[in-house]
């Protein structure tokens, strides 16, 4: 495999990381608040609905994000006032969010659009567009720093910077800030949260509300980026791959970043399958490759590569006792 | 002290709080005035409503009826911000720590300065070393609450109360986890807080420390507040007919034992559990027939571990013989069921997480454990039938209320879940009983008879080996007592010949003449015990 | 006490989340410019208004009874079963295995091999997850989806590999062994005149699927198997005390969950379209999810839901057929009831226990002087 073939391979891998990355870290903020969310990929997947269909609509994909956001905010308060102020079960509200969402963004795109439950293509400024980094034609010729400037890490959309700049963002948050302490903390023992006087149900709604906002932005890259437009069924697991990796990376930001890339790069080698019989001589089944995600989370959570302890008081409702 | 702040308004006034949950009424209008300065005992059984009452104190529940007056001025305490705010601390008996976090960290949050923690953190640690001078609190500002004893993990509590500028510090059932010696020091604190002014309330069912520390005392009895009385004008005979309602026999009534052969030996066990902890350390013991052998011991120092491992759930190195013959410790035989087949019964410490499935019925728990047991299958099926049967003769037998074996278990008070967990252990005519903990949570009139049904099971010429962290009853029923102090056993003492105080030096796990040990050293040796224990 | 009445636990709570997902679904039927009543009406007329329509529904209704039956026996021990659909597909191997390969002279033979087949490859799918939370902690919820995607590559591994015909385009297998065909009702019960369920594919497993629940109904409350794991269920350290084994439980619980899962195969695979095709399951596993909770994780209730899911099955399938309406609509329902029944529980429970207790007070003026701290 030459150098440009690598580079473009894992250009691939970051563009196909990013709606991963986004909902690992939203993951991230709700289960570090000891609330589990298994309803990631509802979410992302009503915010790639929505979103294609107002940048559609307006022709402009900054609303459409908005409405995005706007719309996994909404599945967020569902799980939030079941999980926190009902104290239901998490895992199974996250469940019925995901069904939610399946259901109603195709019956609502048929309604709105009649094309089968998929939005009209996206062009133009409906349409999250490369952005080319300052320099990048101009040092484009130069050996090696040359095309990966260019090829790597330039020419993405705003949203893959976003993702990237989220991850220190959310590191320096949960260490450095009040916020980031009582965060972790109401994941960890909500009683003392609580008896500190400071609100656990709205600690939790927070971190509930910030992980809306992120699996909207993650369902609105894949619909107004990644691909141009909706179709049915269009998050595909990402949001349960997101949940792997955010156990992969036993809950810390920076881990989250590199299994993200990981997994990304199993998906972008997917798609490549040409290259891996050129590589190693043999051909590898993409069904294997598609499963490969779901066998290295199974093999993280049986514990054979490091233990994975999650948030002490994750998954159960707050119940005040002396 | 108490003379000289007559003229004073009291630090808390309660009028008439009253308190129910669903059916049950948890206070019912109670009045109480604490006088600033001044260390306040509120004595009551396990249920009387204490705990209720200071939780609406803390914002925890909202009264149905009543005015809180703090300082002279009525108050509305919807939170425990408001809580807080008032000038009011809580030192939980279960902690209310982030394991995870260090001392600084639980410190700080809920209290934090601003929106970045740096500044907060570095004003949170000089504020510490002052605190820690003023009222001989040391605490490692830098040690993870999970890496540190229990008696510390109370400092940071009475630490975080202190930082947040308490005036009013009320501490729930405080010496419950500590040693004789840690609840000294605790006691030493109070006496500075109470000099520089704070005003104490401190909620406990036992009479020693009533006794010992506080200046006036308030009893509650189901729900209610039946009486405050200044401490130095009462006994704790009085006390304790005011807490119960009537003359109680402090003391159990039995003859001497008779020891017979040797059931239980107990040769070299160890135990180290998930976390690579040391839990058992070269323990070695027998029991024979009719004598009760008491293992004394502050909670977490391996007498848990001890149980467990006879009662076939915990695995152990060593060699354990039942009446000669070795029991499994590691393998396939090493579980509940083999153990009853031996002649084991077993009342757990913890009969709400362990003897008892609070949601089956009355009769479907007293087959539990024993569900194998011929006499309750028909064919492939169980037998409900002689189930019930069983289960309303027994009721009958220990006189448990209501003897509806119909009842889920979460529906009988703690008395009668203990009396049906009894019945079930007791009547399978065991050589051995284990029994941890007989008593806790249970109303003096079930203590009395609960006792009785011991006593007279090892006149019958059972073994019985009792777990209890209650002293008095340690020094009550045993006919030998052994001391546990981190996983090892310190030694053997008669209880004829024994008292509190040398078992107590003997928990710290101090063996040398208590006169010439200092308090540092007991405090060094606590330090290492009972970690990574949740209490 | 139990501040309700069982009656209304077991039944009021349900019916009124019912009603609740109803409502919704009719506002959501409203907004995309249907009328509600009108698509109910069209929904009983297609599934319970011939015995054509009944005939789907019974068919649907037999796959969801076994995947309810699986979500509700691993609930009793405390196992979040979300795997239903994994396990479902790997049932379907086991059906295709044995009627590919295996010639039978007759149909109850088939029926029979093909019913353990199912629940072997079922059991096995639902074993590996059970295993490494008995003994490695890995939660049951995460590795269950996670075997759900490995299932669904592993099939599309094998139906575009060994297992299609050879010359075949298309990713399935061959048609099965004529001994293999299981007798639908049409066959069961029409007589010379009159043709009942015509061309419907219920078939005879659903009376496999009734047998299932009587004979769960009694494995769970009438033998030491069932008194385990409810006693597991409800406290793990009790049951640790009893001398119950965690492992044990967890992994027998789970390995009959998955066994009923699997067996669905015989309704869909062997008795609908006696070949193994690509997404057979059609999401029957997830449906469980809401079938048991529906249900009250009893087999009695788990009947009765899985009917009315059926019910909403064949009913939407009409609507898509005569309106604009998309057959999605149903994955919302679905979502409803098991957001209702399940996650807003209490939303539904509290104001129930309120009132009660407020009757129970007016009844009986005094309260009960026994102080709970």
């Amino acid at each position: 495999m030459d150098l440009l073939t690598l580079l473009q391979l894992l250009d691939s891998a970051v563009r196909l990381a990013t709606p991963l990355l986004l909902a690992c870290i939203a993951g991230l903020y709700s289960e570090r608040a000891g609330i589990f969310d298994i309803g990631l990929e509802g979410k992302m997947l009503a915010a790639a609905f929505l979103s294609a269909a107002v940048a559609y609509t307006t022709g402009n994909v900054w609303i459409g994000l908005l409405a995005g956001i706007g719309a996994s905010l909404l599945l967020s308060a569902i799980h939030g006032i079941a999980s926190i102020t009902f104290r239901g079960n998490q895992l199974i509200s996250g469940v019925a969010i995901n069904f939610l969402a399946a259901g109603l963004t195709v019956v609502i795109a048929q309604s709105w659009f009649a094309q089968g439950g998929r939005t009209p293509q996206l062009a133009g400024a409906a349409r999250f567009n490369p952005i080319t980094l300052p320099f990048a034609d101009a040092l484009r010729d130069v050996p090696v720093i040359g095309p990966i400037y260019y090829e790597l890490i330039s020419g993405h959309t705003a949203l893959v910077y976003v993702a990237l700049v989220i991850v220190p963002l959310t590191w320096w948050i949960l260490y450095a800030t009040r916020f980031g302490l009582r965060l972790r903390a109401v994941g960890e023992n909500p009683a003392a949260v609580d008896t500190a006087g400071v609100s656990v149900v709205g600690l939790r709604f927070a971190a509930v509300g910030i992980c809306g906002v992120l699996c909207g932005i993650a369902g609105a890259y894949l619909a107004t980026a990644l691909q141009a437009g909706f179709t049915k069924d269009m998050s595909a697991g990402r949001g349960y791959i997101a949940l792997a990796a955010l156990i992969f990376a036993k809950w810390k930001p920076w881990p989250c970043l590199w299994a993200t890339l990981l997994f990304g790069l199993l998906q972008a080698l997917a798609l490549r399958p040409d290259l891996i019989q050129r590589t190693l001589g043999f051909s590898v089944q993409t069904q294997l490759l598609d499963a490969l995600p779901y066998i290295l989370t199974v093999v993280i959570l049986a514990g054979f590569v490091g233990k994975a302890i999650p948030p002490r008081a994750g998954g159960e409702p707050y119940v005040k006792e002396r | 002290m108490t003379d000289s702040t007559t003229t004073a308004a009291p630090a808390i006034e309660l009028r008439g709080i009253s308190k129910s949950f669903g059916p049950v009424q948890a206070n019912k209008d109670i009045s109480i005035r604490v006088m600033p300065g001044t260390i306040h005992g509120i004595i009551g059984e396990n249920g009387a409503g204490k705990s209720t009452l200071m939780s609406i104190l803390y914002g925890f529940y909202k009264a149905d009826a009543g005015e809180i007056h703090i300082a002279g001025k009525q108050v509305d305490i919807p939170d425990s911000q408001a809580a807080i705010a008032a000038g009011i601390g809580m030192v939980f008996q279960h902690f209310k720590l982030v394991e995870t976090f260090t001392v600084l960290e639980n410190i700080v949050l809920g209290a934090e300065d601003s929106g970045l923690l740096r500044p907060s953190l570095a004003r949170a640690r000089r504020e510490l070393r002052a605190l820690a001078e003023e009222y001989e609190l040391n605490v490692d500002a830098d040690a993870l609450v999970q890496d540190i004893g229990v008696g510390m993990q109370q400092r940071v509590e009475i630490l975080k109360a202190l930082y947040r500028k308490a005036d009013i510090l009320i501490l729930d059932e405080p010496t419950g986890v500590l040693t004789p010696a840690e609840a000294d020091h605790l006691f030493r604190i109070l006496e500075n807080l109470r000099r520089e002014g704070k005003t104490i309330i401190l909620i406990t069912h036992k009479l020693r420390e009533i006794m010992e520390i506080t200046d006036t005392v308030s009893v509650m009895r189901r729900g209610e507040m039946t009486a405050t009385v200044k401490t130095a004008e009462t006994s704790p005979s009085e006390l304790a007919e005011l807490m119960v309602g009537r003359k109680v026999l402090l003391r159990v009534d039995k003859t001497p034992a008779q020891p017979g052969r040797v059931i239980l030996d107990v040769q070299m066990l160890n135990v180290t559990d998930t976390k690579g902890v040391h839990r058992l350390k070269d323990v070695s013991f027998q029991v024979r027939a009719g004598e009760i052998l008491g293992i004394a011991g502050v909670s977490g120092n391996g007498q848990s571990e001890l149980l467990e491992v006879l009662g076939g759930y915990q695995t152990a190195s060593g060699t354990v013989l039942m009446n000669g013959d070795p029991i499994d410790l590691t393998g396939t035989k090493s579980d509940g069921q083999s153990r009853r087949a031996r002649g084991i019964s077993h009342v757990p410490e913890d009969r709400q997480a362990e003897g008892l499935i609070m949601d089956y019925a009355a009769w479907e728990n007293v087959a539990f454990g024993y569900h194998h047991d011929a006499k309750y299958q028909s064919g492939i099926l169980m037998n409900n039938a002689a189930m019930l049967a069983d289960t309303e003769e027994k009721m009958q037998r220990f006189d448990v209320r209501p003897p509806d074996p119909k009842l889920a278990a979460k529906n009988f008070s703690g008395g009668n879940q203990q009396k049906i967990v009894l019945a079930r252990e007791i009547e399978q005519n065991p050589d051995l009983l284990l029994i941890g903990q007989p008593t806790r949570g249970v109303d003096i009139g079930a203590i009395e008879f609960i006792h009785k049904q011991i006593v007279a099971l090892r006149d019958q010429g059972k073994a019985i080996l009792l777990v209890s962290v209650e002293l008095e009853e340690i020094l009550g029923l045993s006919d030998r007592i052994i001391v546990m102090f981190d996983g090892r056993i310190m030694g053997e003492r008669d209880p004829a010949r024994t008292d509190e105080r040398e078992l107590g030096m003997l928990m710290a796990g101090m063996t040398s003449d208590p006169d010439k040990v200092s308090t540092a050293e007991i405090e060094e040796n606590l330090a290492h015990a009972g970690t990574g224990e949740k209490v | 006490m139990d501040v309700m009445p069982k009656w209304a636990d077991v039944v009021l709570i349900p019916l009124i989340s019912l009603l609740l997902a109803a409502a919704l679904s009719a506002v959501v039927i409203l907004a995309i410019g249907e009328n509600p009543w009108n698509a109910l009406k069209i929904m009983v007329e297609g599934s319970l208004g011939s015995t054509y329509g009944w005939g789907y529904t019974l068919y649907y209704a037999t796959n969801f009874i076994f995947t309810g039956l699986a979500v509700a026996i691993a609930f009793h021990a405390r196992m979040f079963n979300i795997g239903g659909e994994g396990q479902a597909v790997l049932g379907g191997l086991g059906v295709a295995l044995v009627c590919l390969y295996i010639p039978f002279p007759h149909w109850s033979l088939a029926l029979v091999a093909a019913s353990v087949g199912a629940a072997i490859f079922g059991a096995g799918w639902a074993i590996i997850p059970a295993y490494l939370q008995a003994k490695r902690g890995s939660h049951i919820v995460i590795t269950t989806i996670m075997f759900n995607f490995i299932a669904a590559a592993l099939l599309n591994y094998l139906l575009v590999g060994a297992l299609k015909p050879a010359g075949s385009m298309e990713p399935a297998t061959g048609k099965f062994l004529p001994g293999t065909h299981l007798p639908s009702f049409q066959e069961m019960f029409s007589t010379a005149d009159t043709v009942l369920f015509r061309g419907a594919p219920a078939n005879v497993s659903f009376f496999v699927a009734i047998a299932a629940c009587v004979v769960i109904w009694a494995l769970i409350w009438r033998t030491r198997l069932g008194y385990e794991i409810r006693a597991f269920g409800h406290s793990e350290s009790a049951a640790k005390y009893a001398g119950i084994s965690p492992t044990k439980i967890i992994v027998i619980s789970m390995s009959i969950s998955g066994a009923l899962a699997g067996m669905m195969a015989i309704n869909n695979v062997m008795g609908e379209a006696e070949r193994l095709v690509l997404n057979a399951v059609e999401g029957a596993g997830f449906i469980g999810i809401a079938v048991a909770l529906m249900g009250r994780s009893h087999p009695f209730g788990v009947f009765l839901a899985a009917i009315l899911f059926g019910f909403l099955y064949q009913g939407g399938a009409e609507l898509a057929l005569w309106t604009s309406i998309p057959r999605e609509l149903i994955v919302v329902i679905q979502a409803l009831v098991i957001l209702f029944t399940g996650a807003l529980d209490n939303m539904v429970r509290m104001p129930l226990e309120r009132f009660f207790l407020a009757r129970r007070r007016a009844a009986k003026p005094k309260p009960k002087l026994t102080p709970a701290e």
